[in-house]
């Protein structure tokens, strides 16, 4: 097979738009198991959430895409605040296993009434206009606004790997999850970080929602096609390791993307393969502590 | 002592009865939708085919007549097993003497098995694949709506005969995306075109890009779309993302109505393709529509697929009809089926073919624009009319094995 340079850099190109979708859901995750300890299986559904909230806020409102993508993930942010607050607080000292069906349940739930009243095809929801049309690369014709995606993502990332890893609060939530009642004892309301992290974990997967909502169809199933590589995703990055998971969403997307160039019938299984690999060799994942 | 012997004669008065009711005049059909309740053909589909069997059934005026005909519907989530399994639990244990339906072709044939197996009686109407009426013809199965050779035909041979004479396809890695693909390159190379290269896609997949960036480099002039549903529209939509429908065409091998509007006007105009039912075509369509939106999810008009579960399942009741009792012998009801001529307000008058396909005439449609689209869902336009005998396949070329006795 010879290999054309300019159809492979675009497959790159492509891999990497799809990585950040990849790295902005797997952060979320990570976010909310490193600090909660739940395995967020309603994630997919929050995500398709924040789509449906930018579409909501354009078509009942007239808001349009920018106030948007701070709007759907504070609304959905704090929708799954509630969430936390009257059920997932309960399970927080459980087995994992409670978590996960906990949040499978209501995944299942928030899909099945969407899906209820907007049946199963997408609903459009148009390219903003200062981001139309695309630019000539030489190798590919890149849409503007995909190339917005993977930079915006990127920022959004690296804020929230900072805020986390780097600040003053990050290292109160740090320490909370090692030892909440001696944090609480330091004066610090921890029950209330714990709620807000999880709001920080939801909003993120709504603006990954609102970021996709030009690219992917708007539709009830969005999220549940894509959660299951984004846990993946998690799973070789390291279960709760935040610079784990970034890099792991870019990189896959960019194997995926490699995958459909060389072999396209693997496209969605190269994920699961290297996820067994990388369990083979390194059970905590790449980036992963041992506990 | 009397009474019991009054008892007794009575009892065996009502059991003799009602066995006979049973032989000779049994007057109880069930039919069953095998569907796709939540997938991404569930709203091409779906709940609303169910609604159509239900209309038909409601329309057919038999439950008057002293018939009891119930319809159920099951969710066959596009894995052929499980579709399978289904239809085999619904002969064995709940009596179904009808399966209709079924989108998603690799679940077709693998219910097509089934209801011969079990001598039931099978009206294909979401399943896409043309093997139905030829390798794989059974005597238990009518294909009603479409299939894969009339959308080749129609839209491969119009595109490529307009100047579009190389293609490259985008094709959904089942069953029907084989199929639509190997018809769609017989017709178009009929037509004097040439396949520059293909790419297969996963089934339900949310990127399409790389794959239509292959597309792109392939230099062809039409894309083919051998997808269908959720799968189309998606591609429809980030076709334009990366400028693609301004340099090749892109041809939509199979569109329904409710892709369109998910695509959006915007987009989606010009799209040239083959339906065989568009709710706006004369009166007696209008008139279904309106009883079926008041009625569907979403006020949604019936879809190609909906319509034909509606067609089939009407034609099968006046079979039944005809025959005087249903004698739960599926080859049976299709040959009386096959005997007599179809007429409904929906696809007009046909026939079936002897291979089971059922032939009416296809339509060649474009999408409006959106300044002529007037009213909601007002999105086709008819280009040309293909007539019944050449929209399918010509009973000399099927490879159907019940027409060599």
């Amino acid at each position: 097979m010879s290999i054309n340079l300019q159809a492979l850099s675009a497959q790159l190109l492509v891999g990497l738009i799809n990585g950040s979708f990849y790295a902005l859901l797997s952060l979320g995750l990570a976010v909310i198991f490193g600090m909660l300890n739940i395995i967020n299986f309603a994630h997919g559904a929050l995500y398709m959430m924040g789509a449906f909230v930018a579409y909501f806020l354009l078509n009942l409102a007239g808001i349009s895409y920018w106030p948007a993508l701070f709007l759907a993930p504070i609304i959905v942010g704090i929708f799954g605040m509630i969430l936390e607050r009257t059920m997932l607080q309960w399970i927080a000292n459980l087995d994992h296993l409670y978590g996960l069906l906990l949040t499978f349940g209501l995944a299942l739930i928030i899909q099945g009434v969407f899906q209820n009243y907007f049946g199963s095809s997408g609903l459009p929801y148009a390219i903003p206009d200062a981001l139309k049309g695309g630019v000539n690369l030489g190798f590919m014709f890149l849409p503007i606004y995909r190339g917005w995606v993977v930079i915006f993502s990127l920022i959004i990332c690296i804020a929230t790997w900072f805020l986390i890893e780097r600040t003053r609060l990050g290292a109160y939530l740090r320490a909370a999850t090692e030892n909440p009642t001696l944090v609480r004892a330091f004066g610090i309301n921890v029950p209330l970080m714990i709620t807000l992290t999880y709001g920080l974990g939801v909003g993120l997967a709504a603006l990954a929602g609102v970021l996709s909502a030009p690219i992917n169809q708007v539709r009830p199933l969005m999220g549940a096609d894509l959660i299951i590589v984004v846990f993946a995703v998690v799973v070789i990055g390291g279960m709760g390791s935040i610079m784990g998971s970034i890099i792991t969403g870019f990189t896959l997307g960019i194997i995926e993307g490699l995958t459909k160039y060389f072999y396209p019938e693997a496209s969605n299984t190269v994920v699961f393969v290297l996820m067994v690999l990388v369990l083979l060799v390194k059970p905590s994942g790449l980036t992963g502590r041992t506990t | 002592m009397s009474k019991v012997i009054t008892r007794l004669l009575l009892g065996t008065t009502i059991a003799a009865a009602t066995a006979t009711a049973a032989a000779a005049d049994d007057k109880n059909v069930k039919i069953g939708v095998l569907t796709d309740l939540s997938g991404i053909y569930a709203d091409l589909a779906g709940p609303g085919s169910t609604l159509a069997a239900q209309m038909a059934v409601e329309d057919s005026g038999l439950k008057a007549k002293g018939w009891t005909i119930d319809v159920i519907s099951g969710d066959h989530q596009h894995k052929p097993d499980i579709g399978a399994n289904l239809a085999r639990q619904w002969f064995d244990r709940e009596k179904m003497d009808m399966i209709t339906d079924v989108p998603n072709s690799g679940v077709a044939l693998a219910v097509n098995n089934v209801v011969k197996e079990k001598n039931g009686v099978y009206i294909n109407s979401g399943g896409g694949t043309s093997d139905l009426t030829n390798a794989q013809c059974t005597p238990n199965t009518i294909h009603w709506t479409y299939d894969t050779y009339n959308l080749a035909y129609g839209t491969g041979t119009a595109l490529t005969k307009a100047g579009g004479d190389s293609w490259f396809f985008l094709t959904a890695d089942y069953a029907f995306g084989a199929a639509l693909e190997r018809d769609t390159t017989n017709a178009l190379k009929a037509a004097g075109g040439k396949v520059t290269g293909s790419v297969k896609h996963p089934l339900n997949s949310s990127d399409f890009s790389s794959f239509l960036l292959q597309a792109q480099a392939s230099g062809a002039k039409v894309i083919g779309l051998a997808n269908a549903g959720g799968d189309t529209s998606t591609t429809i939509k980030q076709a334009a993302e990366f400028g693609i429908s301004k340099s090749q065409k892109l041809a939509a091998l199979l569109l329904f109505l409710t892709d369109v509007k998910s695509i959006g006007l915007d987009l989606a105009q010009g799209l040239s393709f083959t339906e065989t039912f568009y709710w706006d075509m004369n009166d007696g369509t209008r008139e279904f529509s309106k009883r079926f939106s008041a009625r569907s999810k979403g006020a949604a008009p019936p879809t190609m697929v909906q319509a034909g579960v509606y067609s089939g399942t009407l034609h099968y009741l006046k079979a039944l009809e005809a025959l005087g009792s249903n004698p739960h012998d599926g080859a049976k009801v299709v040959a009386k089926m096959k005997d007599m001529p179809t007429d409904d307000p929906l696809f007009g008058k046909g026939s079936i073919q002897p291979n089971g396909r059922k032939i009416h005439p296809a339509y060649l449609f474009e999408v409006k624009k959106p300044s002529e689209s007037k009213a909601p869902w007002d999105y086709y336009k008819l280009v040309a009319t293909i007539p019944a005998d050449q929209a399918f396949t010509p009973l000399d070329k099927s490879t159907c094995p019940l027409l060599k006795k």
